[in-house]
């Protein structure tokens, strides 16, 4: 058992660290200026196996990553825009389309995004009504997507589709395609989505990837998961550190805040919670190789763990802020809102706590 | 022991039901229910519309025009607003000053003041909080000097809600800077339309102005509009701040949205079934319907005892701990009904008059609702402050 670093990841950190101090988005929604320097520092390539292009990295290599987003609040789509549609690729492809998409996306040159979620299947990424039907040129794709993270910036969408055979595929969509209409908004937590019509779209044969996509799109959710999770335990760190540092500075009654008992102990409560998740995101992260099934049990015990933390720490960071928390001036405000919609990305604390439940077994 | 309400008392329900029903214009309702906010002009609208009716002052007696309802009547009357999706009366003039007016102006004071505020002539904010003094009121430093027949006040308030349309504050100042915290204070009126007073907008963590940043410079403000003794202001806020808490529970509100919820997890569908059905969701309801039950009944215990003649002191503070509680715990769950839903943003509808497709309409202010309603354990005094007024004053500790 070794919970330390590698020296390579401790030189990843100090990178981030660096980057992130450097590179303060607040107020911008989704700006996407970061994501040449993500590619100039390897960031692109650094989750994906080397015969594809990749430089390797793990679980925890990413947990380093997104960690640092999460404390510096970078709101470039390193989920969305790179780790789900990468994986997608990465296991799928052949080497023509690998080639043709997966090099330049990893080269920051090619901007894509997944499409998964739909309306009716709420947080399922398996029981969608979008549909693929084979002719004799290709493919027609038929269906809607919802919250389609990154859409309006990508080249490109993997769109996931259920076929006449009943096997899930995955379709490489270009953004520009006839018969795909997009309705682009911005999110609480100053991203940007789309809700997606895809009406008749005509696909050459190649633009399917692979067989059926099943069980890759479970572990690219089971990636994206931990790295959502990874990201959330850094913003928590900072709404504490914040926190902490505020209950400290701002005097009432003539005295700090942080000499009031009440306020001592519900700090340390946001301090443990950070930590069990913390423990949780390191869970998911080291589990990412494990059998599917023991894999996502871990993956949603974490997610649901961190919905329910990352809750916690940011209602207590807003409440011990008093009115200067509810402000968008004040940057606590910022880690609250990513904080609270980190839960309606890839399924929220109900859904994993559904699938923990339904695995769970008597001793 | 009864819990049911007299036949009067229903009558008079379904008396403001009609009214309601009737006269609450179909836009202002609509964007009420959609959680849109609302323009000034909306605000007056319906508040005019009161006034004819003379109900704009629910809490205030006959002899200054109004209803002359007791508690009872007042806690229908919120209840059946909140279900109409009716506008809440910006209280600080008729819910706030008036009372203070009431009970410390002078006869010409109450004379001047009192109409105007029926006739919706003046619009009143709350000038108390300063940057340095939050709940730590009597810590507050803006500093009224005398000059004759005038104060010259200069210093700072903050998050001033609707400041941006108001015309009067009534302002808490530091008339004697050596006397003890409290013995300092008195209550002012002031005219925001003095030269040396500017409103700066603060915009929360929900995108929304609501709140404003007021600074005064070398305000000359009559002696004249000064409420109660010099260096009494210190019991006029004390006494404002329980007026303040009486309703601050929201029951009304909460059991809005709390059906409101119900509507929303029956059809939202989770795996083809719908979202009330799934345990840990279901579970959670059960527990906020359970605490609605709780607190109605405790509210009506206060209300009984306040119509034969108690002050409701402290235990008003534990309804307001518990009734913001619960309305932000619904406020969560509604935020997460929704799902995916809950994450779109549109702040050119929810604060404007962008249009939006229908079906997102719906859905549109629960995200943005739920950051705002954080407000409510903060505002008002702290949900920590008012633990600690239930520890001394009910228990003695
Ligand atoms: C949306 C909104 C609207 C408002 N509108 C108005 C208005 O119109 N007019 C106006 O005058 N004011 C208004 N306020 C201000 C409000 O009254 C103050 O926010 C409130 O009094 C708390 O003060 P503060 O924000 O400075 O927090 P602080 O007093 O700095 O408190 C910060 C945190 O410390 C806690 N705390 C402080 N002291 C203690 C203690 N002794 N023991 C334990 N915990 C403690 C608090 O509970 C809080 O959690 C508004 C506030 C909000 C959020």
């Amino acid at each position: 058992m070794d919970f330390s670093y590698s020296d390579e990841q401790r030189m990843l950190a100090d990178t981030l660290e660096r980057l992130v101090a450097d590179s303060d988005s607040v107020g911008d929604a989704a700006p996407i200026t970061l994501w040449h320097t993500f590619a100039e520092l390897g960031l692109l390539q650094l989750p994906f196996a080397e015969h594809v292009g990749g430089l390797g990295g793990d679980g925890i290599d990413v947990t380093i990553v997104m960690q640092a987003f999460g404390r510096g609040l970078v709101r470039e789509p390193y989920v969305a825009g790179l780790l789900l549609p990468g994986t997608l690729l990465a296991r799928l492809a052949n080497s023509a389309q690998r080639e043709r998409w997966l090099s330049p996306l990893l080269g920051g040159e090619y901007r894509m995004t997944l499409a998964w979620q739909e309306t009716a299947a709420r947080y399922d990424a398996h029981a969608i009504s979008t549909r693929a039907r084979r002719q004799a040129d290709g493919w027609v794709l038929d269906g809607s997507k919802q919250g389609v993270m990154a859409a309006a910036a990508a080249d490109a969408l993997v769109v996931t589709a259920r076929l006449d055979d009943g096997l899930l595929g995955a379709f490489l969509v270009p953004n520009d395609s006839r018969g795909l209409a997009r309705r682009d908004y911005t999110t609480l937590d100053d991203r940007t989505a789309s809700d997606i019509q895809l009406t008749g779209v005509l696909l050459p044969h190649d633009a399917r990837l692979g067989d059926d996509a099943s069980d890759t799109l479970d572990a690219a959710l089971a990636l994206g998961r931990a790295a959502l999770c990874a990201e959330a335990v850094g913003a928590m760190q900072a709404a504490c550190d914040q926190t902490l540092a505020y209950l400290k500075e701002r005097r009432q009654f003539g005295a700090p805040l942080a000499g009031f008992q009440v306020l001592q102990h519900r700090m340390v409560d946001m301090h443990l919670n950070l930590e069990q998740a913390r423990s949780m995101a390191i869970l998911a992260a080291t589990s990412l190789e494990r059998p599917a099934g023991e894999r996502d049990y871990r993956v949603s015990a974490a997610k649901a763990y961190c919905g329910e933390a990352a809750r916690f720490v940011a209602e207590q960071a807003i409440q011990l802020h008093g009115a200067m928390g509810m402000t968008e001036e004040c940057r606590i405000s910022h880690y609250a809102r990513q904080l609270i919609m980190f839960d309606h990305h890839l399924g929220d604390v109900d859904h994993h706590l559904e699938i923990v439940s339904e695995r769970l077994t008597a001793a | 022991m009864n819990l049911d309400f007299t036949p009067e008392e229903q009558a008079f329900r379904r008396e403001v039901r009609e009214f309601l029903a009737a006269e609450l214009p179909d836009d202002i309702r609509e964007r009420v229910r959609l959680g849109r906010r609302l323009s000034a002009d909306d605000h007056l609208r319906w508040q005019n519309v009161l006034s004819r009716r003379g109900w704009l002052a629910a809490g205030w007696p006959r002899e200054h025009g109004g209803p002359g309802w007791g508690p009872v009547e007042r806690h229908i009357f919120d209840e059946e607003s909140a279900s109409a999706h009716a506008p809440t009366v910006v209280p600080f003039g008729v819910s706030m000053v008036a009372p203070v007016i009431m009970k410390f102006g002078s006869e010409a004071q109450q004379r001047h003041y009192l109409p105007r505020i029926l006739a919706n002539q003046d619009w009143w904010c709350q000038g108390y909080s300063e940057p340095g003094a939050g709940s730590d009121l009597a810590s507050l430093r803006t500093r009224a000097v005398r000059d004759g027949d005038h104060y010259i006040v200069s210093g700072q308030k903050t998050w001033t809600t609707l400041g941006q349309y108001a015309n009067m504050m009534f302002c808490l100042v530091r008339t004697d800077p050596e006397a003890k915290k409290q013995a300092g204070i008195s209550f002012l009126l002031i005219d925001m339309q003095s030269p040396g007073i500017s409103v700066r907008p603060i915009v929360t963590l929900d995108g929304a102005h609501e709140v404003n940043e007021v600074f005064l410079d070398e305000v000359r403000v009559p002696v004249a509009n000064r409420i109660g003794e010099e260096g009494q202001g210190w019991t006029c806020a004390k006494f404002l701040l329980t007026h303040e808490r009486t309703g601050i529970a929201g029951l009304g509100h909460a059991k809005q949205a709390l059906r409101h919820l119900k509507t929303l997890a029956g059809q939202i569908r989770h795996r083809g079934r719908p979202l009330l059905e799934l345990p840990s969701f279901r579970q959670r309801m059960v527990k906020a319907e359970l605490e609605l039950m709780a607190l109605k009944v405790t509210h009506l215990r206060v209300l009984a005892s306040a119509r034969d003649g108690a002050v409701p002191g402290a235990v008003s503070s534990l309804l307001k701990v518990r009734g913001s509680e619960l309305r932000q715990e619904l406020s969560e769950l509604t935020r997460r009904a929704l799902g995916p839903e809950a994450l779109p943003f549109f702040p050119g509808f929810l604060y404007g008059d962008e249009a939006l497709e229908p079906e997102r309409a719906e859905y549109a202010a629960a995200g943005a609702q739920y950051l705002n309603r954080r407000k409510l354990s903060i505002y008002g005094g702290s949900n920590e402050i008012q633990k600690s007024i239930v520890a001394k004053t009910l228990l003695g500790m």
